[in-house]
């Protein structure tokens, strides 16, 4: 019995040691993801989950480094035009697909192609408008071949603008313009993204894809800079819950965490301690107003109800200082812009703030016999729901009634974009690079798709294509101040809070650096033992 | 009896068809659209999805198209999850789901059973206030407080079990979802047993048995069980669709790769294709559940065999 029991231990002991001698030759990271990709093909995608696979996965032209800052990535180096329309890319000779052929010029050109063809169904496709016809490809009016790229020789990439682009370093950083493998397309369709079809130029590339359960990536030896790559194996684990992944996190199983349940803030930072990241993101949290209703139009109406809201109380007891008070509607850290517009009122006193409001209200006809009554709409969320109602009471104060309607996201925004009928809704917004223009042009009056309150100012519209044709960097910068000052006056949203993003980032993951984009990519980062 | 299972699954294709077309036009009647995101799309974008999907044409057409991909096996690709059809996350998510939900039943059938007969056995003692106490706690405390209490207990605090994930299906893994969707499962078995029991004990062919000096262990395992099954194998049909259907919750906190959460997720993300598809695969269940509950019930019970 002794003997057996002696037998039994030295085996279980024979085979720990090997299973942490396996464990030692190879690194895997644990990656927790927001959710599972709706795709891995980088031309339809349009979800931040996504972009965090396929930036592990593919390498742009250029790429974010640690700190989101742009570094050369397939390209060496670049020049502008001088009128900033046309861009040479140099490409490095030794970037390789992961199946050993070389990533060349033409791919690029192919990329921006299929993802401009409207056959492809790409969600995010005018993020590339900047690029020269790709607004009638796009439509089908014209040809993809009219597209204004272009590959002189297998090294060198050229791309023409529309106009100047101050911004399109930036843009080349989203996923939509990473390459695809031309050939892999052509040979398997729509399925190329299948682990057994998928052919990358990236840090990685794709072993397994299970739904809903995880994402296998192993190290690619086929990249150039494979030599500093430290993690062989990444596992993005999609959590549509929050504690799972803090669960989890807490448990040793998963080494970081893309999100924090904020109603669990206070336990999470006393526990966790310095594993709680909590940094400025490129986000806005906003009420739309929508500008062209009677009932809103008066400017000092809607000036009211924003100087009525006490900011630093919904950020810091609603979101539990996960999101910051917005009294600017850019995000502040954002790039190509030093200084923002911000409201007046920013720092004066609660009460003092209650009362122009009131008075801004009496002067546009609102008092006691005749108050204003507006309803807020948003997407059914807790948080949501309690901002909202934090919000009301706020307005009560300032004699505003206040009603609400709460339906699903996509039954929301639907209505949004369909142009219903609303006062105020709730609705965010994301940057997809770090520019104002990112932001201001949301409520152009051309801008069909996102300006939810039919806000229409030609001196807005104005400043924003001054500021698209204007070349120096500061010059423009004050040009998209005054607008983003006009938009502090004219008020057609009411920005709230701005996102900060959260991570739970374990002490043994290094080279995590909390950035105004949130962007990581696993080859900057190491797994300490 | 063949013939009669035939007729059976013949009878149900009609009974599918109206499931399918009334879900095919009540899904339409909600507002917004797959594509309708929170980041709405441009307009050329949107028409570009739209006729890739066939949402450009008249709704009767989209319904005949559905229906006769349908009839070739085809439940057409996910809206939302480009990459896959929804043929292909049913594959993958259906084993899943299906062993998870078969391990619990077995669970709830086999625990239940026991608590039943002992809670039956000596009614109105402490064992059998214990039992029934049991039972209602069992019934009342959702699946959302059981869960996170399980995984922060045996995962993070003790470190026994993983806190989650499904590990490839290791039987570690498992343990902790198939707990927490057992555990209303037994309650409810437990007193549907208990309640049968008490009157099986009493009834005439058990005083026989009795009466001829069998012992107890025969009596109840033998002639008085075979009797007090009877309304938990009704209840089977019932419970194989909630647990295939309601493991959701498990799903999502456990981070289980099944087919629970699209009955959700689908829905809200307007996922035409896999709300139709999750539709027809739980139907398909429930009507299959159904039929082998009938076919258990006759054989378990001569008289329903004898009126047949």
């Amino acid at each position: 019995m002794t003997g057996k029991l002696i037998r039994l231990a030295a085996g279980a002991a024979l085979a720990a040691l090997l299973a942490s001698a396996a464990a030692a030759a190879e690194v895997t990271y644990m990656r927790g993801n927001d959710s599972d990709p709706e795709t891995l093909d980088q031309h339809k995608t349009s979800t931040v989950s996504e972009a965090n696979i396929l930036r592990d996965l593919y390498e742009g032209l250029v790429v974010q480094d640690p700190a989101a800052e742009v570094v050369p990535g397939v390209a060496t180096d670049w020049q502008v035009s001088d009128d900033g329309r046309l861009w040479t890319f140099s490409l490095r000779e030794d970037a390789r697909w992961s199946n050993g052929d070389a990533v060349k010029a033409e791919d690029f050109v192919y990329s921006l192609r299929r993802i401009l063809t409207p056959e492809t169904g790409a969600k995010y496709a005018t993020i590339l408008y900047p690029i020269k016809n790709a607004e009638a490809v796009h439509a089908g009016d014209m040809a993809p071949e009219e597209l204004g790229v272009a590959a002189p020789d297998s090294q060198t990439l050229q791309i023409t603008l529309e106009n100047r682009t101050s911004y399109f370093l930036e843009l080349l950083t989203h996923q939509t313009a990473l390459p695809v493998h031309p050939a892999s397309v052509e040979a398997h369709g729509t399925d190329f993204v299948r682990p057994e079809n998928m052919v990358t130029n990236g840090a990685y590339t794709l072993a397994e894809f299970t739904p809903n359960d995880k994402i296998v990536l192993s190290k690619s030896d086929t990249f150039h800079d494979a030599d500093n790559v430290a993690i062989d194996r990444v596992v993005y684990i999609p959590f549509e819950d929050r504690s799972a992944c803090l669960r989890r996190f807490e448990a040793g199983e998963v080494h970081s965490c893309s999100d924090i349940p904020t109603e669990q803030m206070a336990y999470v930072k006393d526990k966790l301690g310095d594993a709680v990241r909590i940094a400025p993101y490129l986000g806005i949290y906003y009420y739309a107003v929508k500008a062209d209703k009677p009932k809103l139009a008066d400017i000092r109406i809607r000036q009211a109800l924003s100087m009525a809201i006490d900011r630093e109380f919904v950020a810091e007891e609603i979101w539990a200082g996960a999101m910051l008070p917005a009294y600017a509607f850019v995000p502040p850290g954002i790039g190509n812009y030093p200084q923002g517009a911000s409201a007046d009122y920013k720092d004066m006193d609660p009460l003092d703030r209650e009362d122009r409001a009131k008075e801004l209200l009496e002067a546009a006809g609102h008092g006691p016999d005749n108050p204003l009554v507006v309803e807020i709409r948003y997407n059914t969320s807790e948080n949501h729901q309690n901002t909202a109602t934090a919000i009301a009471d706020m307005w009560k104060a300032i004699g505003v009634t206040t009603t609400f309607v709460n339906v699903d996201g996509a039954s929301h925004y639907a209505y949004l974009r369909d142009k219903g009928d609303f006062d105020i809704a709730r609705a965010g917004w994301i940057g997809d690079y770090s520019d104002p223009q990112n932001f201001l042009f949301l409520v152009k009056s051309d801008n069909s798709g996102f300006n939810y309150a039919n806000y229409a100012n030609p001196e807005y519209d104005a400043l924003l294509d001054e500021a698209a044709e204007t070349s120096d960097l500061d010059a423009r910068a004050e040009i998209l101040r005054q607008a983003e000052e006009i938009f502090m006056r004219d008020l057609p949203y009411i920005p709230l809070l701005f996102y900060s993003s959260l991570n739970l980032v374990s002490d043994r993951l290094q080279g995590w650096q909390d950035n105004l984009q949130n962007v990581h990519g696993s080859r900057w980062l190491s797994l300490a033992p | 009896m063949l013939a009669y299972a035939l007729k059976r699954l013949l009878s149900a294709v009609p009974t599918l068809f109206l499931i399918v077309t009334i879900s095919f036009f009540l899904m339409r009647v909600a507002p917004g659209g797959p594509f309708h995101l929170e980041r709405p799309l441009e307009a050329k974008v949107m028409e570009n999805l739209n006729r890739l999907y066939h949402l450009d044409e008249p709704l009767w057409r989209q319904y005949f198209l559905y229906l006769s991909n349908l009839l070739r096996g085809d439940l057409g690709p996910s809206f939302v999850y480009r990459d896959f059809t929804v043929a292909d996350l049913f594959a993958a998510g259906l084993p899943v789901s299906i062993q998870l939900g078969a391990s619990a039943l077995a669970l709830a059938l086999l625990i239940g059973t026991f608590l039943g007969c002992i809670a039956a056995l000596r009614q109105n003692s402490a064992a059998d206030y214990l039992v029934v106490g049991i039972a209602t706690f069992g019934i009342t405390v959702p699946p959302f407080v059981v869960a996170p209490v399980l995984s922060l207990i045996f995962g993070v605090s003790l470190g026994w079990l993983p806190a989650g994930g499904w590990g490839d299906g290791a039987l570690a893994n498992k343990i902790l979802p198939v707990l927490t969707l057992a555990l209303p499962q037994i309650a409810i078995v437990a007193r549907l047993i208990r309640g049968a029991m008490i009157e099986a004990l009493r009834s005439d062919h058990v005083r026989t048995a009795r009466a001829y000096g069998l012992p107890t262990r025969i009596v109840v395992a033998v002639h008085a069980l075979r009797a007090a099954i009877l309304p938990v194998v009704s209840y089977l049909g019932p419970a194989a669709a909630a647990l295939l259907t309601g493991s959701i919750v498990v799903e999502t906190i456990f981070g289980i790769p099944g087919i629970g959460r699209y009955f959700v997720q689908a829905a809200l993300n307007r996922d035409y294709t896999l709300v139709m598809g999750t539709v027809v695969v739980v139907s398909l269940f429930v009507v299959l559940f159904n039929l082998v509950v009938d076919l258990l019930y006759a054989w378990l019970d001569p008289r329903v065999r004898f009126n047949a």
